[in-house]
């Protein structure tokens, strides 16, 4: 199969200027291809989740150029920024970050319902279905809040997946689990990137799930230092 | 079509969201639409009791003062010579009053033309008399007007202040007179009693009582007589077609300003509105709405704090909720949306129970007996202000969260994850 290039980074160069001028991020090229599973390792502070938070397309204040599906994100409005992260890319956090107020099957749908591709019913099915997918469907309607952490972070992942996202991007998507859950988690992840060829990139601290993945690229004070690392 | 029906969704989402932070806030959303309904209350309740004031003492001008008077002014004497300074000549005069009649030129004419207008209601020719009313040997100062009664009613009502008699009778007894009934308690007359009547130029008439009326004004009822126009006309040892005073009914009192200038090129004659008329009435009755209008703005911003303050620390607890749904793909535009509805489904619960309160406590005060003149309590349900309170509670309830609202479309995401 022929691979395509699914994110394109050319260049990039990040500065900080509070609380002192700091260059975060210098000179970063890197590509990833469709359906890879890419981790991103790195100590504390060598720009990791900096340079997520720009493929994520939140943060804009940067130099160089960002590519997804060969557009070129650079410098788009923000609202149109926006929208393409609601079609086009998953996020999963950390602290799985639910609306508290709202069911889970909800706060899957909420993506959705922003997108408006589908019905609401079509949509409920969707989430349905992605929730069997990580083997909650009977807490569909129970108030996020009351879930378990590790039952949280697969409903993040689910939300992540509502869309059929081009790329999901995860910053320590088990940095706050146990080694069961953080399986649990890995093994969907892996499913997600074989089955459906959807792209992840995570930022992780995590060397047994960086092991699992397709490439690591190991970043240190703001360099990628190495593309392929093999652990 | 299909971008209208995703613009559609995409309302109907942020509003789920607002709705759904409002549920779970019941108690915050309860105190904040209390605040808002008590704000609106008092805005229409306040605002309501102005126009009702205004409405009864702008009728109780009304039953003694038309809506504009023509008349001809006095006018002060002038020097023959005007003084001019680069002549430096200066003439000694001392002003006075001029000599000159105050008795309208051809009055019929001016009446027919006046009634062309189709803003005036009536043109009634009117002569003011002072007299003395003699009963005996009971003597009491006053003035009688001279009219035609059916034209004089169509301008002050006097049909509904008759407490006895028929004012209809003056059209076929020529000497009747119609009287106040403080002047025929003081005279101690009754219908069909003849008095009396003497002008300040020594006519005297016999007149025969036909009527009493009774006005919300003592002084008045005191005072004040209707006579037919032609036995003023002789009082006044004129002939008739002695006139100096035309009054005037148009069809909306407060434009009486804007008829002013045309009125008087009309009939060359000075004319007045009764605003100007009663200037300082009118004053107090502008005081009264700017003090209530204050007050009422004041707690209406009371009101606007608390919506503004409730939104605020949603926002701030949110800040989490906000980012996640930032990074989800909701633009500043929906997260505007989202705390907008917030404030707007707290603005619209309080501005609709605070219309049912200020319909209320205008319906428990307009059943308030007060006495005296006024009678009930000069309070009513004003629609207009109603509408007003409406529009009003929803635009201060959209600012109050606008605000907010706007600092909560601004929030960095990265910064939130990153903490």
């Amino acid at each position: 199969m022929e691979m395509k290039n699914i994110l394109r980074v050319e260049n990039i160069t990040k500065f900080f200027y509070t609380p002192i001028e700091f260059k975060a991020l210098n000179n970063i090229t890197f590509e990833v291809q469709e359906g890879e599973f890419l981790c991103i390792i790195g100590k504390s502070g060598c720009g990791k989740s900096t340079m997520l938070y720009i493929l994520s397309t939140m943060d804009t204040e940067y130099e160089g150029k960002l590519y997804l599906d060969e557009q070129l994100l650079t410098g788009l409005k923000q609202d149109k920024l926006a929208r393409l992260r609601n079609s086009s890319i998953g996020f999963v956090f950390q602290f799985h970050y639910l609306l508290p107020e709202f069911s889970c099957l909800k706060n899957i749908m909420i993506p959705a319902l922003k997108l408006g591709k589908y019905s609401r019913e079509e949509i409920e099915f969707r989430a349905y279905e992605k929730l069997k997918l990580l083997e909650l469907e009977e807490q569909a309607l129970k108030p996020a809040s009351k879930l378990s952490g590790g039952q949280q972070q697969r409903i993040a992942i689910a939300r992540a997946l509502i869309n059929d996202p081009k790329i999901i991007m995860c910053d320590e998507p088990t940095g706050n689990l146990d080694s069961k859950n953080s399986e649990i988690v890995l093994g969907i992840f892996k499913q997600i990137s074989k089955d459906f060829n959807q792209t992840i990139i995570t930022v992780t601290h995590d060397n047994d799930f960086a092991k699992a993945s397709d490439r690591v690229i190991e970043m240190q004070d703001g360099e990628i230092i190495n593309h392929n690392l093999i652990l | 079509m299909m971008k209208l029906f995703r613009k559609k969704i995409d309302l109907g989402v942020d509003y789920e969201i607002a709705f759904t932070h409002i549920l779970s806030r019941k108690m915050q959303t309860f105190v904040a639409s209390l605040a808002v309904a008590i704000g609106i209350a008092a805005f229409i309740f306040l605002n309501s009791l102005v126009v009702g004031f205004n409405r009864s003492s702008d009728e109780s001008f009304f039953k003694t003062m038309p809506h504009i008077r023509i008349y001809i002014d006095d006018e002060l004497s002038v020097p023959l010579q005007k003084n001019d300074a680069n002549q430096r000549t200066s003439v000694i005069v001392n002003p006075k009053i001029t000599n000159n009649s105050d008795k309208l030129i051809n009055p019929e004419r001016i009446v027919e033309q006046l009634e062309t207008k189709e803003y005036v209601v009536t043109a009634a020719p009117w002569l003011n008399v002072n007299l003395f009313y003699n009963n005996g040997i009971s003597q009491l100062s006053g003035s009688s007007s001279g009219v035609n009664i059916m034209e004089a009613n169509t301008l002050f009502d006097i049909k509904s202040t008759m407490v006895e008699g028929d004012m209809n009778e003056l059209l076929s007894t020529p000497n009747g007179i119609v009287l106040g009934v403080g002047i025929a308690e003081n005279l101690n007359v009754r219908i069909d009693d003849n008095i009396s009547i003497v002008s300040s130029l020594g006519v005297i008439k016999v007149m025969k009582v036909i009527g009493f009326f009774k006005t919300s004004s003592s002084v008045v009822d005191k005072t004040k007589s209707y006579i037919n126009l032609s036995i003023a006309q002789q009082l006044m040892a004129q002939g008739p077609d002695y006139l100096t005073d035309i009054y005037i009914k148009i069809k909306n009192p407060a434009d009486a300003p804007k008829h002013i200038s045309e009125l008087e090129t009309l009939t060359g004659y000075n004319a007045e509105s009764w605003q100007t008329a009663n200037e300082s009435a009118k004053a107090s009755q502008k005081t009264r709405a700017v003090m209530m209008g204050s007050i009422s703005f004041i707690i209406l911003i009371v009101a606007a704090f608390t919506i503004y303050n409730i939104i605020n620390m949603t926002v701030k607890q949110k800040l989490h909720d906000i980012a996640i749904l930032k990074a989800q793909g909701f633009a500043g535009k929906s997260v505007v949306n989202i705390f907008i509805s917030e404030a707007l489904i707290i603005g619209t619960l309080g501005t609709l129970v605070g219309m049912m309160l200020g319909a209320l406590l205008i319906n428990i005060v307009s059943k308030v007996y007060v006495g005296g003149d006024t009678g009930y309590f000069p309070i009513q349900f004003e629609s207009k202000i109603m509408l007003l309170g409406l529009i009003v509670g929803i635009v201060v309830t959209s600012v109050a969260g606008y605000i907010p609202a706007r600092s909560a479309a601004k929030v960095d995401p990265i910064s939130i994850f990153r903490n």
